[in-house]
């Protein structure tokens, strides 16, 4: 019974995300969740291609901008695991300008109809701040029907 | 044999993590910060070096709020930082570890450079006077 309901769960899960997010759905690492996730959201592996994952944990002393320096150890585990789960396909293809995940192709196309003044409301206040608007952003859900725009 | 060795060596380890984790307290902290310091904290000095620029774009108080009774916000990134003062959040200075991380990351975005011992003392001495 335990199994069927795990198969029609999956079923589900497969046929109503997109191709794209799939990769997206991988359970956080607990060290990435734990050093990675105080300042912005655990952003999801998948939405970087392994370059990029590789580049970002060689230089955290500068962090765009921000020291966010960690023991050697954190960090080849880390890095590891952002790489074993980076970003495959079309989208990982590219690397997007200084390894922004916001600067990506994919990542403008699909924000395209937002205007810059809906951007700067004070409770969404950059593109880096996906839960606003993605609720489930942390797990991996960026489908377009749960988005939620606040004022 | 080597099963019940393995099996004893790692009860051996697991105690001596769990002795080498014995929880700080913010005033624990302080007490070796002072130590340290070789000098009695000051609250307010801590007020002012947490509220005010310090030649930089960010004070601490950017992220964390001049009164940081309640949960802040990141200056870049928008997302809620849990609330700093320890008497609202127990969580905090709780771990040594954790706290040295945080002093030599964040001193280094508002200061330039990482807070020496007497920095951190005020600023956490400051921190404890934040009460209900």
């Amino acid at each position: 019974m335990k199994v069927i309901t795990g198969l029609l769960i999956s079923l589900l899960a497969s046929t109503t995300a997109h191709a794209d997010s799939e990769r997206s759905r991988v359970p956080l690492l607990p060290r990435y969740q734990q050093e990675c996730a105080a300042c912005h959201i655990a952003y999801p592996p998948g939405l970087l291609p392994a370059a990029s994952w590789q580049r970002l944990m060689g230089d955290l002393p500068r962090h765009f901008g921000s020291d966010a320096s960690l023991d050697a150890a954190s960090v080849s585990e880390l890095n590891r695991w952002l790489v074993l789960n980076a970003g495959v396909g079309k989208r990982a293809r590219e690397l997007p300008p200084e390894d922004r995940i916001t600067r990506s192709t994919w990542f403008i196309r699909e924000h395209d109809e937002i205007s810059s003044a809906t951007w700067k409301r004070a409770s969404i206040k950059s593109a880096s701040n996906c839960i606003a608007c993605h609720g489930g952003a942390e797990q991996g859900n960026f489908n377009e029907h749960a988005v939620r725009i606040p004022r | 044999m080597d099963m019940k060795v393995g099996v004893l060596g790692m009860g051996i380890a697991l105690a001596a993590a769990a002795a080498v984790a014995v929880a700080e307290t913010p005033a624990s902290l302080l007490a070796g910060y002072r130590t340290e310091a070789g000098q009695p904290p000051d609250p307010a000095r801590g007020q002012r070096l947490f509220t005010q620029t310090q030649g930089r774009e960010w004070s601490c108080a950017s992220c964390h709020q001049a009164l940081p009774v309640s949960p802040g916000r990141h200056a870049a990134t928008g997302k809620t930082i849990e609330t700093l003062a320890p008497a609202f959040n127990p969580q905090r200075f709780s771990d040594a570890g954790k706290v040295e991380k945080w002093f030599r990351r964040n001193c280094k975005d508002v200061l330039a450079r990482e807070c020496s011992a007497g920095e951190k003392a005020d600023v956490l001495a400051w921190l404890i006077t934040l009460r209900n």
